[in-house]
């Protein structure tokens, strides 16, 4: 009856007097790849956070799977999986342990679970390094095994925020093909933001643009194209959504982040 | 069930693993032994008050457990800043499972400390009463589980560590300075009697002592019943403020 994955009608979410997220409204088919593109500071990971039940909206309806993740938290929970942008990895454990911690929260019965983690860490090509502890794991390398995570306990919808954010080519490529695979075998939503026009062009199959907190197009690659007249979805973008560049704020976070890279002379 | 035998799993993998942090926080009990157990025992013994080393030792246990477990809960502000509390956050648990495993895992943690503390206060000269050691740890883990749940309330309010000088200046220090650690309350003046009596670790010090060395100035049961209704009314506050929190 409801082939909608993800379904937001006049989502609003304000920070204080800030409008984060001014009035969206859009909707996700089941087994679609589907791009959530915008400038920084556009609404997309309030957006995510909203989805994934991290954040309460200010107002609006949202169903994940068709259920709501305000009164039906723990359902939507085990229906999806997510690629943060931020690492999310417990960088003191190894490989495996990241993984097993993760089963065993969702419940994943032991046999089951084993066997998925091996045959994730494979895909990943990180099994030789299973005992490894993650501190010593490049940023790519985290990378796959957030990926691997996020898919153990076989979530109908993966969201994935930024995934390929300073990663190369080589593991892009690599990711992306296993997320489309993942997509055609087993008929995964995939939800995801990117600031590489291009792979969105190439992945996704609908695109939403959002900026200043309004969704401000919406359609397939090539409707986006045509609308604007462009030849490439970067251009498109740009003439979009203009080509101002936007001032993001540093929080706290991000300066412990960068002081914690000084001092360990490593980059993410 | 399984949930929260794998939060506090994971904070022993994380203590086991920081070799330099728990050596790290055994310097500074070792330094009060030394120091003061040293320094004032003689004094201490000429105006009558015993071996201040046995009369110490406990408060020094009591200090250990303190810090370690605030630190344990504190730790939660680490998992937000560096994502890994999202990862916790998303996943199909519920919040007061999640507090649990962890407060659970640093109270086992600061137990530990505890006892490696007992260990250190054996070597200098403590001799404690060596049939109620298993009830000694029982009560330090006691102790341990409200200043982790302690800890982890605060960290729910906090977002980065630009507060973390003012707990331990206004909060952990005075916690320990006025609990009677350091000395005996019988004979302090009156208002530093009514402000241990306020200072929950005063009762962890208490019962410490006497179940270690047999002197106590409020008694054993009335040590376990007020640590108890504070660790429930700790970890109901700290799982509310847990539960609330967005990132």
């Amino acid at each position: 009856m409801n082939n909608l994955a993800i379904e937001v009608k006049d989502l609003v979410k304000k920070f204080g007097d800030f409008t984060a997220v001014d009035n969206i409204s859009f909707n996700v088919k089941k087994g679609e790849i589907f791009a959530f593109l915008g400038p920084n500071g556009a609404g997309k990971s309030t957006t995510i956070k909203i989805l994934t039940t991290l954040l309460h909206p200010t107002s609006g309806e949202i169903k994940v799977n068709g259920k709501s993740p305000i009164s039906e938290q723990d359902a939507v929970r085990k229906s999806f999986g997510i690629v943060f942008q931020d690492p999310s990895l417990d960088e003191e454990l190894t490989a495996f342990e990241n993984l097993e911690f993760h089963g065993v929260l969702y419940k994943v019965p032991k046999e089951v679970r084993r066997k998925r983690i091996e045959e994730l860490l494979k895909i990943v090509e990180l099994w030789d390094r299973r005992d490894h502890i993650v501190k010593t794991f490049s940023g790519g390398m985290r990378r796959r095994l957030e990926i691997a995570r996020g898919l153990l306990h076989h979530p109908s919808i993966f969201f994935l925020d930024e995934p390929t954010l300073g990663l190369d080519p080589q593991t892009r490529n690599q990711m992306w093909q296993y997320v489309q695979n993942l997509n055609k075998k087993e008929a995964i939503t995939v939800f995801f933001t990117t600031h590489y026009m291009e792979e969105a062009e190439r992945i996704a199959q609908n695109i939403a643009i959002i900026d200043h907190g309004k969704i401000i197009t919406e359609g397939t690659p090539t409707t986006l194209k045509n609308q604007t007249k462009t030849k490439t979805l970067e251009d498109a973008f740009l003439k979009l959504t203009g080509h101002q560049i936007r001032e993001e704020e540093a929080s706290g976070i991000d300066h412990l982040r960068m002081r914690k890279q000084m001092f360990s002379g490593r980059t993410k | 069930m399984n949930a929260i035998y794998i939060l506090w799993l994971r904070q022993l993998k994380r203590y086991v693993r920081s070799k330099s942090r728990m050596v790290g926080s055994l310097g500074q009990p070792l330094l009060f032994l030394v120091a003061l157990g040293f320094g004032f025992g003689p004094i201490f013994q000429k105006a009558g008050g015993g071996n201040y080393i046995n009369f110490l030792a406990p408060g020094v246990i009591a200090q250990g457990i303190l810090f370690t477990a605030i630190f344990s809960g504190i730790e939660l502000i680490w998992d937000r800043q560096f994502g890994f509390l999202k990862e916790t956050l998303v996943a199909p648990v519920s919040r007061f499972e999640i507090i649990l495993g962890r407060t659970l895992g640093g109270a086992t943690i600061a137990t530990i400390q505890g006892i490696i503390v007992a260990i250190l206060a054996i070597l200098v000269g403590f001799r404690p009463n060596i049939a109620t050691i298993p009830i000694a740890i029982l009560f330090m883990f006691l102790i341990a589980l409200l200043f982790t749940a302690l800890g982890t309330a605060i960290a729910s309010l906090l977002e980065d560590f630009q507060g973390f000088q003012l707990i331990m200046n206004f909060l952990v220090m005075p916690l320990f300075f006025l609990s009677g650690a350091l000395f005996p309350l019988s004979n302090a003046p009156n208002f530093l009697k009514i402000i241990a009596r306020v200072d929950p670790l005063s009762y962890g010090v208490d019962g410490l002592r006497a179940l270690l060395v047999n002197t106590s100035s409020f008694g054993l049961i009335t040590d376990v019943v007020i640590l108890v209704i504070l660790t429930a009314l700790t970890l109901a506050i700290g799982s509310y403020l847990f539960s609330k929190i967005e990132i």
